[in-house]
């Protein structure tokens, strides 16, 4: 019962960056083979001598992913969390087989399938049952297999009467129930998923997760990539955390949850300080030296449910002429996004007349309120971040957190609890009709 | 991200007792559930691993399948595209050589029937060839999202000019019913010939579709080679209307052309025309050897970064 069914060692994954890859054209390889050639003479010579080509690490190298140990006991339905780019989804590339780890391994027992996509393998001018038949074998389905799971397949996706209509003509959301419809029929014994559930409908994406936790709980080993604390905590034993390509944490669920959303715990203040020499969050052009959280109601991060939340963003620009704007992203505790916001002139009150400019270089501060009465008395976390030219995220900040505390101002007919990711102060009449 | 680092020293120290008993860095291919596969740097002979590529047999053929389906699906006429590029090329070459008086064949076969010996296999290479090379590349999304042994691809696109040659071929059939050419006896020899030809196409496509994977210049390349290679092997002549023009040193490199001596080989067989000169076929078979073996070694070696390159 408590076999490894996946074990983990040493693996570790190096890119290049930059926009220069090596030999990304013909003429290139071609001038690399000569130089090679060139070269042999010299390196013939110098054989006892090893030349270090590739003995510095250089600059332009990346570690995606450096020294990851873990094992997976069978059964075992293990979430990996994380924030974005800390290495989660090359970490699945690599046990999927898609690419391969630059140092280290992994050992499998079974069958292992990936699902790194909806609908993978789909060809839009092929019928829904030819393509059933198509992504199920990409997915390491054999034809019997398929054949016998037929029928479930398509009452799953429910589009069994545009079976023998080109899947180009689907909906998108049809095209989604039936990539995710093919993929929940894999029999393999290990299953990678990536965020797969973060599509279709709300009504589709119950049936899925429905459907992921009977898989779950049927006994096969499941490694589950999400952003989605509420699905992880719902459908996983056990978690991993990654942060920057090292694994933080292997524990259960509840550990690793609170881990990756209390980054910060120990300094539970309402601001984050960055000074010089530590490690602003950022580049070199752009950097957040602090983050905060005030309130005029309470101290610290207690915050009235009463009195506004103003979080303030200090940046500093090293590089002028840049076109920056702000932005928060404030989650609650089971790590779904209450709301976003950013300085954009069509998404504020008045508008922000450093939005999208080019910026001399100096220290700034952007400032954003959230209204009083509009957060539910609950824990929250919030991240700043800077974007370049609207949409690239150039500097993000761990996440801060804080209660938003009731004061009773608004329970005083009624003295239970709430329910709701919000509570808004809402206008309402009522009228005589007749 | 291509040498360097041995595998697995970090692991040693962690697992040392462990791993030293299992298989260092190999995919067994055993699928007894008791026993732990290990899967890290590949090597050459993991990437090409034929028992994978049986396993994974049925994906050869759904590809096929899919790309077949989506060429003559909304097309009026379908599968008779498959028989008229073959007649209209040999219809041109045809009357070309008659308007200028040449004499393309030395047999006194009809035209229409030496020129489709040539023809149908020399289309069955083009296509064959055009499709494999850009068989990673215009599957780069599922390289990239799903495993399976990549070489499906360049193998799966040899499948559908199969089968085009195989509509073709029955127009030529018929066509040496309604002139009355009997087939040589050493028509039972075709299998082979047909087996240099997988395999001489086989080779162009495994150096082609790893080499565009990477550079996409190659795929603009192709389709300039296969049509200047329709002239220079003879396809729509026969050699010998040619060889008589030519020196002993430029037939003998006439002749490393594997085309001239598949297509000779083809005609000797249907035909009874003569049989290529030995020499010059075992060398450029030789060659083709050669290349064949280095294009699967390529393949393997490049297979691996597919994913993070193409």
């Amino acid at each position: 019962m408590s076999n490894v069914a996946l074990r983990v060692e040493g693996l570790g994954k190096k890119y290049r960056i930059g926009t220069h890859q090596p030999y990304n054209r013909l003429s290139e390889a071609m001038t690399g083979l000569g130089k090679s050639v060139i070269s042999l003479p010299h390196k013939m010579i110098n054989k006892s001598k090893a030349i270090p080509q590739n003995a510095a690490p250089s600059e332009n190298e990346f570690w995606a992913l450096k020294d990851i140990n873990f094992e997976v006991k069978e059964g075992d339905v293990v979430g990996i969390i994380g924030r974005n780019g800390a290495g989660k989804s090359t970490l699945l590339k690599i046990l999927s087989r898609i690419t391969e780890p630059t140092q280290g391994r992994f050992g499998v027992r079974g069958r292992i399938s990936s699902l790194l996509e909806v609908g993978t393998g789909f060809h839009p001018e092929l019928t829904g049952r030819e393509n059933i038949y198509l992504s199920g074998s990409v997915l390491g389905m054999t034809r019997a297999e398929i054949k016998s799971h037929f029928d479930e397949i398509v009452d799953f996706s429910g589009v069994e009467k545009f079976l023998d209509t080109p899947v180009k003509r689907y909906s998108s959301g049809m095209q989604v129930r039936l990539g995710f419809a093919v993929a929940a029929h894999l029999k393999s014994e290990i299953l990678i998923i990536d965020e797969v559930l973060a599509v279709g409908d709300i009504e589709f994406q119950k049936k899925c997760m429905g459907k992921m936790s009977d898989v779950a709980h049927g006994g096969r080993t499941i490694l589950f990539v999400s952003h989605n604390m509420a699905a992880i905590s719902r459908l996983c034993n056990k978690a991993i955390l990654i942060k920057e390509g090292n694994m933080v944490l292997s524990d259960t669920t509840e550990n690793a949850i609170k881990c990756y959303l209390n980054v910060n715990e120990e300094a539970s203040s309402n601001e984050l300080i960055w000074d010089k020499g530590s490690n602003y969050p950022g580049n070199d052009d752009v950097q957040i030296t602090k983050f905060g959280i005030s309130n005029t109601g309470m101290n610290s991060n207690q915050i009235s449910i009463d009195f506004p939340v103003q979080f303030s963003i200090n940046y500093r620009l090293n590089h002028s002429g840049m076109c920056l704007s702000s932005g928060i992203v404030l989650s609650n505790m089971n790590g779904e996004i209450v709301l976003t916001s950013a300085n954009r002139h069509s998404a504020s009150i008045a508008e922000d007349k450093y939005f999208n400019i080019p910026l001399e270089t100096g220290d700034y501060i952007a400032t954003c309120n959230i209204p009083a009465n509009l957060l539910n008395a609950n824990q929250y976390y919030a991240i700043a971040r800077i974007y370049q030219d609207i949409t690239n995220v150039i500097a993000e900040t761990p996440p801060i957190s804080f209660n938003v505390t009731d004061s009773g101002s608004m329970r005083k007919e009624f003295l239970g609890e709430w329910a709701g990711i919000i509570r808004p102060r809402l206008d309402w009449e009522t009228r005589v009709v007749c | 991200m291509s040498d360097e680092i041995p595998v697995s020293s970090p692991a040693e120290r962690e697992h040392g007792s462990i791993s030293q008993e299992l298989p260092l860095n190999g995919s067994s291919t055993l699928n007894d559930p008791s026993e732990m596969t290990y899967y890290g740097r590949r090597s050459v002979w993991q990437s090409i691993n034929p028992g994978e590529i049986w396993r994974y047999r049925n994906l050869i053929w759904q590809f096929a399948l899919r790309d077949l389906k989506v060429r003559y699906r909304q097309t009026v006429i379908g599968a008779l595209w498959a028989i008229i590029q073959p007649v209209v090329t040999m219809l041109v070459f045809g009357l070309l050589f008659s308007s200028l008086d040449g004499k393309p064949t030395r047999s006194g076969v009809p035209y229409a029937i030496t020129s489709l010996c040539g023809l149908i296999p020399w289309q069955f290479f083009g296509a064959s060839v055009i499709a494999a090379t850009q068989s990673i590349s215009s599957n780069a999304q599922l390289v990239q999202k799903v495993y399976f042994p990549k070489i499906l691809l360049p193998l799966s696109a040899l499948l559908p000019p199969l089968v085009d040659m195989g509509i073709a071929s029955c127009v030529l059939i018929c066509l040496m019913f309604w002139f009355g050419v009997v087939p040589n006896l050493a028509v039972i020899t075709m299998p082979i010939i047909l087996l240099a030809l997988f395999l001489t196409t086989l080779a162009c496509s495994f150096w082609l579709s790893s080499i565009n994977a990477i550079y996409r210049d190659v795929q603009y390349v192709v389709p300039f080679i296969i049509s200047i290679g329709l002239l220079i092997s003879p396809v729509t002549y026969e050699l010998p209307a040619v060889a008589e023009r030519m020196s002993p040193a430029i037939k003998f490199i006439y002749c490393l052309n594997p085309f001239a001596n598949l297509l000779m080989a083809t005609r000797w067989a249907i035909l009874g025309t003569p049989f290529p000169d030995i020499l010059p076929m075992l060398a450029s078979f030789l060659l083709m050897g050669g290349i064949f073996v280095g294009g699967v070694i390529y393949f393997g070696k490049t297979e691996r970064v597919f994913a993070d390159r193409v």
